[in-house]
């Protein structure tokens, strides 16, 4: 391996264990101009952690210290394995990842805000969010790198795995399609009777989407539990927040569709917990949906596949990783005696080693059968398909593309 | 037996669903209190409720969206489109998501569904209320799609249709809704997709059709008998996957086809089945197959009568796959 880079513009954060960063977390002040705006009277962006480390009462959302530890261990585990396999699509192992730089506690926080129960609804950048919910590590990696072993069977691109068995959702790659999905979900489950919500992710660009809008609107017609969770992490590929809309904010728009709209900070683990909980109190009492908008920002680049040097400056990064999701938490840890530098160490080495043997695994496991290529497209398979099955195996076997 | 019209049958279909199974719930624009603008769902939102019958507000790909979120659950949806022109702001979601959502799980998920909409012209209907646009949704891979010709095969492909693990696009011919009237069995009986059914056997020229244009192919074919030519006349039913050994036995023995559809001709599904069939029964041909289709304009509002695939342009055409040699 040489030469190898991580993302071009991916931020410097505070190495493990370094000072609290003394420009307050829980301020988002340094950080402008992607967001629309940074303040807005009518919306204000709900922030539960102090820069000392102490939590706002009314935002409490009254976690066990050992539950942050399990949170805080998941955040440095998608924030290692992000790193990781940006390095192994840079060595050629792998064709592509799309991460969640920066973006880990809006992620983590929301998932586990809500009950097991509940169905969740994913973009394509929440795989922290699949293994919080116990997606294993070596399943995603056989998606990775799409073999035999892979639940989607090898069929779809790294990043679109699915995890049923865990009530999480099938990704797919058209932004804003799972939306209107998320909602048919939710309200299946109250036709059914059932107590059960959907939380949807989704990018500040996939509100420009007709799913964004027939989603929230018939979620708020029917009172559908669906909880809409934006994390406007400030880009869409190249094109920032304030190119895609002229809202000052993205949560006001909930107003329009006649439901509440929140802006959290995204970066504030606790306080996206304790929103997305009262979004869920409300769906549990049959008030149906909310619209929760995490800020947050893209740390790296859209994907692998992107070079956000093209279009940002690296300079506006620095606010951001000041306001870095993992050491406001580890402040928070820290200040409680919680966490030690030589425990993070050893929880990041024993992620890499898992990382590693999981990649073992999946790089020797064979590619899915030629015949799984017809599977699944329908229940049984149809005569047309039986018949370009056998060409398919009486004809020439291709060459390597890649 | 009782009487019954095509939009009498498919409501019974769905009434005896319905009853059967809770899971089964109608959605779309104006299917609840009104009864649907063609009255296909009249009664069934005070039979069933307004939580199984739902009037949606005008939102085809939340319609079809959401379908895909309730059949995830475990509901049996049936989104209506009320007009098949109107079909595109959902194509995404049948395109990227509905068709492809068991493949894409890798068999995790599956989003079995009815998706009923009306389709083709003789209503004076114009460009938006008269398209046929089977060809869309044929070349999707992971879709079924039925079109029936009677009252009684409306009904029995719909049941069949709402117990079908794949997703189904199922055209209702608007022109025969009330036209086709005949006998229909009460309570469940079962016409099987993928089958289709030869409506009037001959020894000259197979005539491939389905919806509408079946009667005027009748028509036609009673003129050509008169003229000494006898016409098979194939109803395919379902048009994908269709039935490929009842049209190919037809062909080997007839050796002479013609295909009729209302769509537009070029990339319609006439140029697959003349494709499927040159395949399989090329030896066995004795003239160049021959499409009697609409043309490859915009659907006509004045002048319908000349661009629609009836009797009069049908006729001809058999005459002329008769002679030649």
């Amino acid at each position: 391996m040489k030469g190898v880079r991580l993302v071009s513009g991916s931020p410097t954060y505070p190495a493990a264990g370094r000072e609290s960063d003394p420009q307050r977390p829980g301020q988002l002040d340094g950080a402008t101009m992607r967001h629309i705006s940074m303040d807005d009277d009518e919306y204000p962006i709900v922030r539960a952690l102090s820069s000392e480390g102490e939590l706002d009462p009314s935002l409490d959302p009254g976690l066990s210290l050992e539950e942050v530890v399990h949170l805080y261990r998941h955040l440095v585990l998608t924030r290692t394995l992000d790193q990781r396999l940006v390095l192994l699509q840079r060595q050629g192992r792998i064709g592509f990842h799309v991460g969640s730089l920066g973006e880990e506690a809006a992620i983590i926080g929301s998932t586990y805000a809500v009950r097991e129960t509940d169905w969740i609804f994913p973009c394509y950048r929440e795989f922290g969010s699949a293994l919080l919910r116990g997606l294993s590590l070596q399943k995603f990696m056989d998606n990775m790198f799409g073999n035999a072993n892979d639940t989607v069977k090898g069929r779809q691109m790294p990043d679109h795995y699915t995890c049923r068995e865990k009530c999480w959702g099938s990704i797919s790659s058209p932004v804003g399609t799972q939306i209107t999905q998320a909602v048919g979900f939710a309200w299946g489950a109250k036709i059914d009777g059932a107590d059960t919500a959907t939380l949807v992710y989704f990018g500040d660009g996939a509100t420009s989407t007709p799913d964004f809008h027939s989603g929230m609107n018939l979620a708020a017609v029917f009172k559908v539990p669906t909880l809409f969770f934006c994390r406007n992490n400030g880009w869409a590929i190249s094109v920032p927040a304030e190119k895609q809309t002229a809202s000052r904010t993205f949560a006001e728009k909930a107003r329009a569709y006649g439901m509440p709209g929140v802006r959290v900070d995204g970066n504030d683990l606790f306080a996206v917990i304790a929103v997305t909980r009262r979004a869920r109190e409300r769906a549990a009492r049959g008030e149906g949906p909310t619209l929760i908008e995490a800020l947050t920002y893209r740390m790296g680049g859209h994907s692998t596949s992107d070079d956000p040097d093209r279009y940002r400056e690296h300079a506006e990064l620095t606010p951001w990783a000041q306001q870095d999701p993992l050491q406001r938490v580890r402040n928070y840890l820290e200040k409680r005696g919680a966490w030690r530098a030589s425990d993070e160490a050893a929880w990041v080495a024993e992620i890499e080693a898992q990382f590693k043997r999981a990649v073992a695994t999946s790089e020797s496991t064979p590619p899915p059968d030629l015949g799984s290529m017809f599977d699944d497209v329908y229940a049984t398979l149809p005569w047309h398909l039986l018949e370009q099955r056998v060409q398919l195996f009486e004809g020439p076997r291709a060459p390597k593309l890649h | 037996m009782a009487q019954m019209n095509m939009v009498q049958a498919i409501n019974d279909a769905l009434r005896v669903a319905m009853k059967r199974d809770r899971r089964v719930v109608l959605l779309g624009e104006d299917v609840g209190k009104v009864g649907g603008v063609f009255r296909v769902t009249a009664g069934l939102a005070d039979e069933f409720g307004c939580e199984r019958v739902i009037d949606t507000p005008l939102t085809e790909n939340g319609i079809v969206g959401a379908a895909i979120g309730m059949a995830l659950y475990g509901l049996v949806p049936v989104p209506e489109i009320q007009f098949a022109d109107f079909f595109w702001p959902a194509y995404e979601q049948v395109v990227n998501e509905l068709s492809k959502y068991r493949y894409r799980s890798g068999g995790e998920y599956t989003a079995g569904m009815v998706i009923r909409t009306p389709v083709g012209g003789g209503i004076r209907g114009g460009h938006y209320h008269s398209q046929h646009p089977e060809t869309q949704f044929v070349c999707l891979p992971g879709l079924k799609v039925v079109c029936p010709a009677s009252a009684y095969d409306a009904k029995g492909l719909l049941l069949s249709a709402l117990e079908d693990p794949d997703p189904v696009i199922f055209f209702e011919p608007k022109r025969i809704y009330r036209a086709a009237r005949g006998e229909v069995p009460e309570g469940d009986y079962k016409v099987p997709i993928g089958s289709a059914q030869v409506i009037r056997p001959g020894r000259d020229v197979t005539i491939l059709v389905y919806g509408a244009m079946v009667y005027e192919a009748l028509d036609a074919a009673a003129k050509a008998h008169r003229q000494g030519v006898e016409c098979e006349i194939i109803d395919l039913r379902t048009i994908w996957p269709v039935d490929i050994e009842t049209i190919t036995e037809s062909v080997k023995k007839t050796g002479r086809v013609v295909v009729v559809h209302e769509a537009p001709r070029t990339l319609g599904f006439g140029a697959e089945l003349i494709t499927l069939l040159t395949e399989r029964a090329f030896y066995y041909l004795q003239a160049p197959p021959v499409r009697v289709t609409g043309f490859d304009t915009p659907f006509p509002y004045t002048l319908e009568a000349e661009y629609m695939p009836l009797s009069h342009r049908i006729l001809p055409a058999v005459l002329d796959v008769a002679k030649a040699s």
